[in-house]
């Protein structure tokens, strides 16, 4: 089993975030491997424990393949402590700004020509937060797409996987043939904590870096453009009303002009 | 004229409100059409229930892929309507289902996609409040048909009555979209309360509630919330640590933050402040929470919640 886990390294989540030039700034923040990836390369590491292990040479293999500037080998090298065996880094200045279309779209051809049964990837970045990127790279590789799982069964003699989709919408229990594409919601399991060992390990682990041509796919522009951006202003002095027997009212009525309700 | 296609949004067998509001945000700039999914047999049920909004058109197509291959199959029908009608842009309910939906359609069109909008202008320029809500971003889609998914309850509807004409549509979902299969499907369970750290608003109660938290429960269902507590509460034993929201407890950042009969020690607003809009009941009018109150009510819980809750309750039906 060959396992990708794709994984984005992002501004911290305590960070301040800003915009700059219609983009987010990456430069003047702390950058720290995508809170939620952490539990695809988890499930990952345990689906290949669970049939073998993935140790040097085997059959079983995690893969961490990312997207991102030179500065995001800092987040595979996490995401290689915790126990992968090996990164894809695709970097170029062409790259900057790229949508989740374009990102998607270097991904997959990544991908595509790896040799994987299994992609797994987190259900969203804590930046951007849109949550297609799985779904699109389902689309791009004409794999079965199986997301939004809380639960995931890999059987790797029916060449099948199975998994609990845990949405809004529900609970679903859905299978497919592998090659299939994977990503999981946070409840699925605990990220187990780098260990000293892991971590000096991974210091010597390849992350091989690729150039858009090495890849072999162009630059595409982003698909959509921001206008502008704005700071919102500082919460506002709010409103205080005494309850002479009408607070809770004024509450409800508060949320129905701010649309909570 | 303008064409802006929806994809019709449904709970069970009923429209929700969340399609008036994408009809609503897609009338400024064209006729709406809006697109309904059914199980064969299932399609005049479901698009006889598409009767608020200004919805022009209503397109029904029919097929057993849509329930047993998800998201996958929807976008396939989607992308081939797109190629047969070329509306001018089309608009999805962005939560799990309809973003990824957006996403494949997106890559099947080679069309730009924008997620979360909070407002859609004429011109399908699309609002996002991005970074916790911090930043306001005005953006547009430059190729293709924009495809933009936009926030439910974020666009106040116009739920006038409208009955559109409905065309129904016979395609054939392509293998390439059948790969993944359901094979059982449970709806959400009613009355359980969301995850404390995912929920979209969060009622908290601390020492005010002097261990009752019977109103605090109460007023959070009424809002489809989850539960939190102050250190207070959860060291007096009155409610699980794990609902506690603080410091030494969770973090939460929801659209929305009640604090009930909480002071507001640093503590606990080290766990709460990031809220977007946070709503304070308590009995002392010092108390330091009110600084962080968008609304806040001088009173006492087991007065204000009860009321609210009815409020909330009327509103809802």
């Amino acid at each position: 089993m060959k396992i990708a886990v794709c994984v984005k390294q992002v501004p911290d989540s305590w960070a301040e975030k800003k915009m700059v030039n219609g983009v987010l700034d990456r430069e003047g923040v702390d950058a720290v491997l995508n809170d939620l990836d952490e539990y695809a390369v988890e499930e990952a590491l345990r689906i290949v424990e669970a049939h073998g292990g993935n140790e040097e040479g085997g059959a079983n293999s995690v893969t961490i393949v990312s997207m991102g500037p030179e500065r995001a080998t800092e987040a595979i090298r996490k995401a290689l402590s915790m126990g992968a065996n090996d990164a894809i880094l695709v970097s170029d200045a062409a790259l900057a700004g790229s949508d989740a279309l374009a990102t998607s779209k270097v991904l997959a051809e990544v991908i595509k020509n790896g040799g994987f049964d299994l992609v797994i990837c987190g259900t969203e970045s804590t930046d951007a937060r849109m949550s297609v990127v799985p779904a699109m790279l389902a689309q791009r590789l004409g794999w079965a797409q199986l997301t939004f799982a809380s639960m995931v069964a890999v059987d790797p003699a029916a060449n099948t996987v199975s998994i609990t989709r845990t949405t809004e919408a529900g609970v679903d229990a859905i299978n497919a043939k592998l090659p299939a594409v994977i990503s999981v919601v946070e409840k699925i399991n605990e990220p187990r904590y780098p260990s000293f060992k892991g971590i000096m390990a991974a210091k010597k682990k390849t992350i091989d870096s690729r150039d858009l041509a090495a890849v072999g796919v162009s630059a595409e522009s982003a698909w959509s453009l921001v206008a502008d951006s704005a700071p919102r202003p500082p919460r506002a002095a709010g409103i205080k009303v005494v309850d002479e027997g009408n607070g809770g009212n004024d509450l409800a009525k508060f949320l129905v002009e701010k649309k909570f309700i | 004229m303008s064409q802006v296609f929806i994809l019709g949004d449904f709970a069970g067998d009923k429209c929700t409100k969340t399609t008036a509001e994408l009809a609503t945000a897609a009338a400024r700039s064209g006729s709406v059409t809006a697109i309904v999914l059914a199980a064969p047999g299932a399609g005049a049920t479901l698009a006889a229930t598409v009767k608020h909004g200004p919805i022009a058109n209503v397109l029904v197509v029919e097929s057993t892929d849509f329930a047993t291959h998800g998201v996958a199959a929807a976008a396939d029908a989607i992308a081939q309507i797109i190629a047969q009608k070329s509306p001018n842009a089309l608009l999805i309910a962005s939560h799990a289902y309809g973003k990824e939906v957006a996403g494949r359609v997106a890559v099947a069109t080679e069309s730009g996609i924008i997620t979360d909008a909070v407002d859609v202008a004429a011109d399908l320029t699309a609002t996002q409040l991005v970074f916790g809500g911090s930043t306001t971003v005005h953006s547009k889609v430059s190729n293709g048909v924009p495809i933009i998914t936009v926030r439910p309850n974020s666009i106040e509807a116009d739920l006038s009555d409208s009955t559109p004409a409905v065309e129904n549509l016979s395609l054939t979902i392509s293998d390439a979209a059948k790969l993944a299969t359901t094979t059982s499907s449970t709806p959400p369970v009613k009355g359980g309360r969301p995850e404390l750290t995912e929920a979209q608003v969060v009622v908290s109660g601390g020492r005010g509630t002097n261990g009752d938290f019977s109103a605090v429960e109460g007023f959070a269902d009424s809002l489809g919330a989850a539960v939190g507590a102050s250190r207070a509460a959860t060291d007096a034993g009155w409610y699980p640590h794990s609902h506690q929201v603080g410091q030494t407890g969770k973090t939460v950042s929801p659209q929305l933050y009640v604090a009930c009969g909480i002071s507001g020690a640093i503590q606990h607003r080290a766990g709460m402040q990031t809220s977007k809009t946070i709503a304070v009941v308590n009995k002392d009018p010092e108390a330091p929470i009110f600084d962080l109150a968008d609304f806040g009510v001088v009173g006492d819980l087991f007065a204000v919640l009860p009321q609210a809750t009815q409020g909330v309750v009327a509103q809802k039906s």
